[in-house]
């Protein structure tokens, strides 16, 4: 059966096809003609040439996000579980505390977390005071940047974790207590496999941010140490090096390197549905 | 196992809270200093009442949240229907892919690219580009894919046949569209405003790059304030956000926990 | 529960009509653009610069003004705003070299000094004695609001007296991880230039290469932040030991924490001159230089040269016993710290040709990503 459409029916998606030409498809072609050209204007690959010189704060960058995401499924899945095992009026509650700080700005807690952690900080203050003679310096250390990352994005691996949970259908769980699954074995055996669309999911929300911060790896570092994400920001935002050039094409491989891990996850977790169903 | 579950839930909790606790904390202290708790008193909250940049700013983030939340919400709202009218199937995914893009990128890569794109075009106008309409713009095509990703479900769900029916019965196309399937998606164009207008509301980086020092945003006013010399008047605007939202999430479990219930007794009678 | 939700919609919708109808109110707006933090604004019971020009204003000539007042963090930022076009500013205050700087590129109108009679107030001589300042000779374009000098900050508990020999200080390596360094080329690379020795203002590129050396060791030996204007937390919490910075901004933390001390190296530092200067593009530059006039009065001039600290270049503050009170409540000594520096040898920045801005800039991110 095939209905005419009505004209209004046939052009609703039109103003939103032209907003997303403009500034979706528009801003990305900015970037790649700022990644391509020189100051001149020429047809260029030296800023891609000189991306080498980025290719130890992009490691480092990857590494800390791969060590907060990996942080954060080892404390988030457990705390998913206990969560969705709990009462419901108890569930409830646990909910609202667990998006409070999401909604909090990241500004915020990224900032109380530096205040509580600076060799001045509140800490140390109290260390100084219980009789500490060097404060302990966590500040302006990888540790503290990993720190910020997981305080800041665990509740986004928490959260779609639980939600996979607690759709578990629990005759599952009963299938394989009868068939002699001991409770830790059940855990590792059909929760965790029927569980991985959230974990990945969750995987990806906590590794995107952690590699693209700035502000995390700007004040816990504390000025010292420097992610890709401030290198990009410096590019654009520090009115002395007004390199959009270099900043644009060191976007882009992020970009890329977005897309591709991406692409993978999604592999794997369609792959695993599939699994599922079989 | 049940007291193992408790004390991690506590303890991971606590570990979540304690830097919030303490900026709530001194945020009452009577000495604008974390050295010392000299006092209990409401002065930074006076002080933040009588400053006009921190209120300023708090005004302009509910403007640009209200109204690019509204935007995003009518544009997606047309593009959820034609989207589902759609028979070109190559064509669907592919402005679905396109929407999608400030999902998947980074907010950092979304915000350069459009800080670009207004510099480029504000530099061949010779005009400037940022400011309110830079944010309302940014803030529109971030939104989207969330508003469509909210109401195109709506749509698919929505069964054909009774608006069929409805026609059959002597409606036009227009009422059978307003009366009967226009009801059906309007709970998925209201979750689709309220995640605009907090996706709005809490945006710092995207903001970052494209506002101008003219149109300043809460979060790009507590970023201004990390970046300076703290005014300890912050703390006690963060206090009152973090309060607000609370208040937000109460009211909200409460009126769905009602709204639960009610359903619940609808279906046993 | 329909209705509900179109109310909230309505209410959601009408909300900015309403926020943005309660300013329309006739008046002509001033459009002032500054340095954050750079006025007596208000806060904690100060004096609002801004709303007392509005009511002097509309006292004075029967009009109402109405100024809006936005900020920015360095020089660089202004001027990339303005010379992107489009603005509607009236009055920015830039420093000495960026001044010079946009005299030369026409951004910036010769004031009419006969709307500003205050201007008699204004003596630029502890800065320059005799001469005339570099950037603006005459005083065409540029009215002085404040001047200051650079200084290392210290600990007093933590930074040994005998380690005070010079810039040097900065490359200590007792004090590793303790070191705050500028987070900008220009001053970064100046404290190693004042180390070598050399011009804050050459332009020789073999000069610049070996202050990058020194800039380079130092980030391996002794492992400095590079902050802004995160150095106030950070010295005030006694989180750091030492930290290059201006010598008003050392008041604004040694308020906060009285184990710090500064200290001018004698090698040399670095001195500037911010100057209120009218755009070319103001619509409005009679109001404007009749702000110009109003902050060089002696209630506002007091009131911001007590709000940011820094040195006045007005008679009318440097005069007044209650100022000197004032601030010897502060600091013991005041006076000293900002007026008494004419015994260390001072550079002013100069603006520098494009190649070697661009050096600086390619040299910094060595720096950086070292």
């Amino acid at each position: 059966m095939k209905k005419k459409l009505s004209l209004l029916e046939r052009m609703a998606a039109v103003p939103h096809i032209v907003w997303i030409a403009l500034f979706i498809v528009g801003p990305m072609l900015f970037v790649l003609y700022f990644a391509f050209t020189d100051k001149n204007n020429q047809f260029s690959f030296s800023n891609i040439g000189q991306l080498g010189n980025y290719s130890h704060i992009f490691l480092l960058s990857v590494l800390f996000a791969l060590i907060a995401t990996a942080v954060c499924l080892l404390i988030g899945y457990p705390l998913a579980y206990f969560m969705a095992r709990s009462k419901p009026s108890t569930q409830r509650i646990l909910m609202i505390l667990l998006m409070l700080p999401m909604w909090v700005s990241l500004l915020i807690r990224t900032y109380s977390l530096l205040v509580l952690l600076d060799n001045g900080g509140l800490i140390n203050s109290l260390l100084k005071a219980m009789g500490r003679k060097e404060p302990l310096k966590i500040i302006g250390t990888g540790f503290a940047v990993v720190l910020g990352m997981i305080y800041d994005f665990l509740p986004y691996m928490v959260l779609p974790i639980y939600t996979s949970i607690s759709k578990l259908d629990n005759r599952y769980l009963e299938a394989a207590a009868d068939l002699g699954c001991t409770p830790v074995g059940t855990i590792f055996r059909v929760v965790l496999p029927l569980t991985v669309p959230g974990i990945l999911s969750g995987v990806t929300m906590v590794f995107v941010p952690s590699i693209s911060t700035f502000y995390i790896s700007q004040k816990l570092g504390g000025g010292k140490m420097e992610l890709i994400g401030d290198t990009i920001e410096r590019q654009f935002k520090q009115a002395t090096a007004n390199a959009y050039h270099v900043g644009a094409a060191l976007s882009l491989v992020m970009m890329i390197l977005i897309l591709i891990s991406t692409l993978i996850m999604n592999k794997i977790s369609d792959g695993d549905e599939g699994g599922v169903l079989v | 196992m049940k007291v193992f579950s408790k004390i991690y839930l506590v303890l991971i909790f606590l570990l979540l809270y304690a830097p919030i606790l303490v900026l709530i904390v001194f945020s009452f202290n009577e000495k604008g200093s974390f050295a010392a708790y000299t006092g209990v008193s409401l002065k930074w909250y006076r002080e933040l009442f009588r400053d006009s940049t921190a209120l300023d700013s708090l005004r302009n983030s509910l403007v640009l949240a209200v109204s690019s939340a509204a935007v995003a919400t009518g544009i997606g709202t047309f593009a959820a229907l034609g989207l589902d009218r759609m028979r070109l199937r190559w064509l669907k995914n592919s402005i679905s892919a396109v929407t999608n893009i400030p999902m998947m990128n980074p907010d950092i890569v979304t915000g350069v690219s459009m800080m670009l794109l207004f510099v480029a075009v504000g530099g061949i106008l010779q005009t400037d580009l940022t400011g309110f309409f830079s944010m309302l713009i940014a803030h529109i095509t971030f939104s989207l894919p969330y508003v469509i990703l909210s109401i195109l479900p709506r749509f698919k769900q929505f069964d054909r046949s009774l608006r069929e029916a409805a026609m059959d019965l002597g409606c036009t196309p227009a009422q059978s569209f307003f009366k009967i399937e226009f009801p059906h998606i309007l709970p998925g164009i209201v979750t689709g405003f309220i995640m605009a207008f907090t996706l709005s509301l809490d945006d710092f980086v995207i903001s970052h790059f494209v506002s101008s020092p003219d149109f300043v945003t809460l979060p790009l006013y507590i970023y201004n304030q990390t970046a300076h010399k703290v005014k300890y008047s912050m703390y006690a605007l963060c206090t009152l956000i973090i309060l607000a939202i609370l208040v937000l999430l109460l009211l909200v479990n409460f009126v769905s926990g009602i709204g639960a219930r009610g359903k619940r007794k609808k279906e046993i009678a | 529960m329909k209705k509900i939700i179109c109310l909230v919609l309505a209410v959601f919708l009408l909300l900015p009509a309403l926020a943005l109808s309660s300013c329309g109110e006739k008046a002509t707006t001033l459009y002032v653009y500054n340095w954050g933090e750079y006025i007596s604004d208000g806060s904690e019971g100060s004096y609002n610069t801004n709303k007392e020009f509005e009511a002097w204003y509309f006292e004075t000539y029967g009009e109402r003004v109405k100024v809006n007042y936005t900020t920015y963090d360095s020089n660089e930022d202004m001027y990339a705003k303005i010379s992107g076009g489009g603005t509607k500013y009236d009055i920015v205050i830039p420093s000495d070299y960026m001044i010079a700087r946009m005299i030369k590129e026409g951004m910036l109108r010769k004031i009419n000094k006969e709307n500003i009679p205050n201007l008699k107030n204004i003596d630029l001589s502890p800065v320059f004695g005799e001469a005339k300042p570099y950037y603006d000779p005459e005083q065409e374009y540029s009215v002085p609001y404040t001047y200051g000098t650079v200084g290392i900050i210290y600990d007093t508990t933590k930074v040994a007296e005998e380690d005070l020999t010079g810039w040097d200080l900065m490359w200590n390596e007792k004090y590793k991880g303790d070191i705050l360094q500028f987070n900008n080329s220009r001053d970064a690379f100046a404290t190693a230039m004042f180390k070598l020795g050399y011009s804050v203002n050459t332009t020789d590129e073999a000069q610049w290469r070996a202050a990058l050396e020194e800039l380079k060791t130092q980030r391996t030996k002794c492992d400095p932040g590079y902050v802004m204007d995160d150095v106030f937390n950070k010295m005030e919490t006694g989180s750091a030991a030492i930290a290059p910075y201006y010598a008003g901004d050392f008041l604004t933390m040694y308020e906060e924490n009285d184990n710090l001390a500064l200290f001018y190296p004698p090698e040399g530092t670095n001195i500037y001159v911010d100057a209120m200067c009218i755009l070319n593009t103001s619509k409005n530059s009679e109001i404007a230089e009749r702000y110009i006039n109003f902050m060089l009065s002696e209630e506002p001039a007091i009131a911001n040269a007590e709000a940011t600290y820094y040195a006045s270049p007005n008679k009318l503050v440097v005069n007044s016993e209650v100022y000197k009170s004032d601030m010897a409540e502060v600091h013991e000594d005041v006076m000293d710290i900002l007026y008494g520096t004419s015994e260390i040898p001072m550079q002013f920045y100069e603006n520098l040709p494009d190649e070697t801005l661009e050096l600086i800039n390619e040299l910094w991110e060595k720096v950086k990503i070292n």
